[in-house]
């Protein structure tokens, strides 16, 4: 019988049974609630080994591609290794190698780590200074293109790690860093299907690198990328934007500008809202959400009522105090 | 002989229809307000573990899980007259997937039965 792996320890299973089943009867308390594969609950992550077709069935793409599975959903065939979603905190040491200013808020950090991190872009890390303060950064880099891993750090008022990050943490020093988490990622498989982007403020980081693995996988749908901001100085990155607008045909660009003053080539309104509005009917469409949470909230909804269905909905709200507006 | 989920459609069915419901029941303003949350994600999910048991299909609910968990809304106001709109929902949605009319009955039958639990009577 396959044998399951999880916090180090070997656990059998029996005939027929269950990842949860066996967990649980070997001791070991892994959440769980419906016992049926509808609520969720019970997703682990399978670090080693293979899951059954059946235990991903409901997931999203991203979890799937991710080796997400329900436990209650699975009767393994050769053994596994798993551990639960939030279990994984290891960190690795990186190095700032590069660091600019993007906008009057936001500095680009390129960090190379000690040992190679494999992610997907979109996902975010966990930074660790030395005072111990954590923080979480979306990835705006592309591994298959990328050496270094890029982070977008926008300075808020309130946000003391912004302003240790942008005033202290210089090139040549080190910093801990965990991760990759989060699953709002590019997944293949529907290269034809439209996408619809929307950002406010550095929630354009995931959104970028998104928007480049969809390229370097061949996506041949329309991918349409709103990015939002009180004032057009604060639209960063904007000419990168156009220029990969007009070099791909398959993608659109728009800078939106909330406040007065508007310069030419960019829309004036909310990102969210110049999105509704171009696009009422969003059945069939993919859509990523970053940035400000009642943004992504309020967007979610609207996403939905327009005929987006939930599971091709992913959305990365930006959850600290120094992104509420 | 088959089962009511097996006759319904099973899980296929219940993917068909979650979104219709789900979009039906969060336009309806006189109810919408018992089902947005910060997590829509997971409010999907329970619409779905729902349906699921609406339709006969596999689940551990018990009439105390179906109590415990609406005893939040209860205290909010939730009463007979949003648990009949949630029904009427339902019901609609399967007219609109062209679900014939004794399984109808059935499905509307199993979501009655939840009826005092939900409420709390």
């Amino acid at each position: 019988m396959p044998k399951i792996t999880y916090q180090g320890k070997e656990y059998s299973t029996e005939p027929d049974e269950t990842v949860l089943k066996a967990l649980r009867r070997n001791g070991v308390l892994v959440p769980y609630s419906c016992g049926a594969g509808s609520c969720h609950t019970c997703m682990l992550h399978c670090q080693k080994g293979s899951v059954t077709e059946r235990s991903q069935k409901d997931l999203k793409p991203a979890l799937k591609s991710l080796n997400y599975f329900l436990a209650c959903q699975c009767t393994p065939e050769s053994d596994i290794s798993v551990a639960l979603p939030d279990d994984e905190d290891v960190y690795v040491s990186a190095r700032c190698v590069k660091k600019e200013q993007l906008s009057p808020t936001v500095w680009r950090f390129s960090l190379e780590t000690a040992v190679p991190v494999f992610y997907h872009a979109g996902q975010f890390v966990n930074l660790k200074n030395e005072a111990g303060w954590i923080r979480s950064y979306s990835i705006a880099s592309l591994p298959a293109e990328d050496s270094l891993i890029e982070l977008q750090v926008r300075r808020m008022p309130d946000g003391q790690m912004s302003h240790w990050m942008i005033d202290d943490f210089d090139i040549g020093m080190h910093i801990d860093l965990e991760g990759p988490n989060g699953h709002c990622i590019y997944t293949d498989g529907r290269p034809d299907m439209p996408i619809l982007m929307v950002a406010t403020g550095t929630g354009l980081a995931p959104l970028i690198g998104i928007l480049r693995d969809a390229l370097h996988q061949k996506h041949t749908g329309p991918i349409y990328l709103y990015h939002g901001a009180r004032t057009s100085d604060e639209i960063y990155l904007h000419d990168d934007l156009v220029a990969i607008a007009k070099q791909n045909d398959n993608v659109h660009y728009a800078g939106c500008v909330s406040g007065d003053d508007v310069p030419e080539g960019m829309q004036a309104g909310r990102s969210s809202d110049i999105a509704m509005q171009e696009h009422p009917d969003l059945k069939g469409f993919r859509l990523f959400l970053c940035g400000a949470p009642p943004m992504v909230r309020a967007m979610r909804k609207n996403a939905f009522l327009a005929g987006a269905s939930m599971p091709d909905i992913s959305a990365d709200a930006f959850t600290t105090p120094e992104h509420l507006p | 002989m088959s089962t009511l989920f097996e006759k319904i459609g099973g899980e296929g069915a219940v993917d068909a229809s979650v979104d219709i419901f789900y979009r039906k029941v969060l336009s309806d303003d006189s109810i919408s307000h018992f089902f947005e949350t910060t997590d829509m994600e997971a409010q999907h999910a329970k619409q779905k573990a729902f349906l699921t048991m609406a339709f006969g299909g596999p689940n551990n609910y018990s009439g105390t899980d179906m109590r415990t968990a609406h005893a939040p809304l209860v205290a909010k106001g939730l009463n007979e007259s949003h648990f009949n709109a949630v029904a009427g929902h339902l019901q609609s949605t399967l007219e609109e997937l062209d679900v014939p009319a004794e399984l109808i009955a059935e499905v509307m039958a199993i979501a009655g039965s939840t009826k005092e639990d939900v409420l709390g009577l």
